[in-house]
């Protein structure tokens, strides 16, 4: 408890506020069923700990994807993208090893020359670590918009676990001065250990787990050492929020974490995609975040909490605007991308993730 | 590996921006900076919506080098809402059939590598069936 003392004094809280200006999702097209990968490594196709998961198309890559979010977030902000000064893409798949995505989305999305635009990654905390730094560069007045985007294909080695969640998608945030806001970032506390738990090596092609490692001193022990270390700091509980969002591997670790912390399953259902769309990595909380915005009424207070494996977690405490209900029309919602389903076999599967070798 | 071409076209390939005629107004793309309307000199750049209809449409089975790995798929001429016409790859179809009059919109992706697996990547305009409302 000595620690909590001290809790007050670590929230980051911007000298100037800070908001949500504009947000966007992208999901692609395609589905997998978890039935269709059981049926080539078990032999049987059984259910396995999502129902389906998102699979991008052979043109698609985590630059085409956040260039979409991207656009649909500039769409809600009804901004000048010349404004930007960040444009911050946080993901554990950037097409290249050298040569920053952010320099393609920001020319793509019609950015201006003079902004940041180096790349994230903390697997799948990339995205909220950019969306911090953000809220640092606005806070400070250094910019008054700033992009930040999590975004992922993310790899699953063909038979192993990770394979029935590891998905396609993610989000797009422009975060700017609160009084223009649609929704306010009102605290921000990260809590980080280095905790070998997946890791992928340079030029390895999959990332490697800790197995069952990967679940309590891991994910549990992060989050909800974020979530309730800022909730206490800010003389809140589970009650006073509308909505919650955390980082969502499978379907099983949200549900609990959320109960851990005093959530009732309504308040995390909206925000909960992980069943029909998979773990989309660094997309994975901010997504959820897009599906929140999209329903949220003014006045609702969100919590969302990432966990990025290595290890650490971003929670933050958002409240929703009045200005919300003019501007998220302008964009695509998260369930329209979501609705949109072409569901594809392994073989498919194999040939749009690039695991077949041509040559 | 042409890569000052690449780097030349990419305001057009990433976001289809053409020119506008500051003489008849007309749209232009791609960019000429001459008129093909009126003749006169047309150097403003120009954002096209992205938004159209499919004018006509082929299936490519039978795909040109760079492209094969994407075979098969289904190039089209686009009616751009401002006038112009544009070739580009349909994608996202799924399993819809192609109607010529669809209606479509821009996305960016994927187009190929300029060079196999340490070639840079090329991006720009294809069009997907119209999503938006």
């Amino acid at each position: 408890m000595e620690e909590h003392k001290h809790v007050k004094d670590i929230v980051n809280k911007p000298s100037r506020h800070v908001g949500i200006i504009g947000y966007g999702a992208y999901i692609p097209r395609y589905r997998l069923p978890g039935t269709e990968i059981s049926r080539i490594w078990s032999g049987q196709a059984t259910p396995g700990p999502v129902k389906e998961k998102a699979v991008a198309g052979l043109d698609e890559d985590v630059i085409t994807m956040s260039i979409e979010a991207a656009r649909n977030a500039v769409a809600r902000a009804g901004i000048d993208p010349q404004l930007l000064r960040a444009v911050w893409v946080g993901s554990e798949s950037h097409p290249y090893a050298v040569k920053p995505s952010g320099t393609i989305v920001a020319e793509a999305i019609g950015a201006p020359e003079h902004i940041q635009a180096g790349d994230w990654e903390f697997a799948c905390k990339a995205g909220t670590e950019a969306f911090v730094a953000a809220m640092g560069l606005v806070g400070s007045s250094m910019a008054d918009y700033a992009l930040a985007i999590g975004m992922d294909t993310a790899q699953g080695k063909p038979g192993d676990a990770l394979e029935y969640t590891a998905a396609s998608g993610g989000a797009a945030f422009i975060i700017g001065p609160a009084e223009k806001a649609l929704a306010r970032v009102d605290a921000h506390y990260s809590f980080v250990t280095d905790m070998p738990d997946f890791w992928r090596r340079a030029h390895q092609k999959y990332p490697e787990h800790g197995q069952r490692f990967t679940g309590e001193p891991a994910y549990f022990n992060h989050i909800y050492s974020a979530a309730s270390r800022l909730m206490e700091s800010e003389g809140l509980t589970a009650e006073d929020f509308k909505y919650a969002v955390f980082h969502q591997p499978n379907e099983k670790f949200p549900r609990r974490v959320a109960k851990q912390l005093g959530f009732k399953p309504e308040q995390i259902e909206d925000g909960l995609l992980s069943p029909v769309i998979g773990n989309t990595y660094a997309g994975a909380s901010m997504v959820g975040l897009t599906a929140i915005l999209d329903i949220a009424a003014p006045g609702d207070r969100i919590l969302i909490t990432s966990y990025g494996s290595g290890a650490g977690s971003d929670a933050f405490i958002i409240t929703a605007q009045e200005a919300l209900l003019e501007r998220r029309g302008a964009a695509l919602s998260t369930q329209d991308y979501i609705a949109r389903r072409t569901e594809i076999d392994y073989a498919t599967y194999t040939r749009f993730r690039n695991k077949i070798a041509m040559k | 590996m042409e890569v000052p071409r690449h780097w030349r076209l990419k305001k057009q390939r990433y976001a289809l921006v053409g020119e506008v005629c500051p003489h008849c107004e007309a749209k232009i793309f791609p960019p000429r900076d001459v008129c093909p309307e009126c003749g006169g000199e047309a150097k403003t750049a120009y954002a096209f919506s992205g938004k159209g209809e499919v004018y006509s449409f082929t299936r490519m089975g039978n795909a040109p080098a760079g492209f094969e790995e994407q075979a098969p798929y289904t190039v089209a001429l686009i009616k751009l809402q401002e006038g112009p016409i544009v070739t580009a790859q349909l994608t996202d179809l799924g399993n819809q059939e192609v109607q010529i009059g669809m209606p479509v919109e821009m996305v960016t992706r994927k187009l190929r590598s300029d060079d196999g697996e340490k070639g840079i990547l090329v991006y720009g305009y294809k069009f997907r069936p119209a999503m938006a409302a």
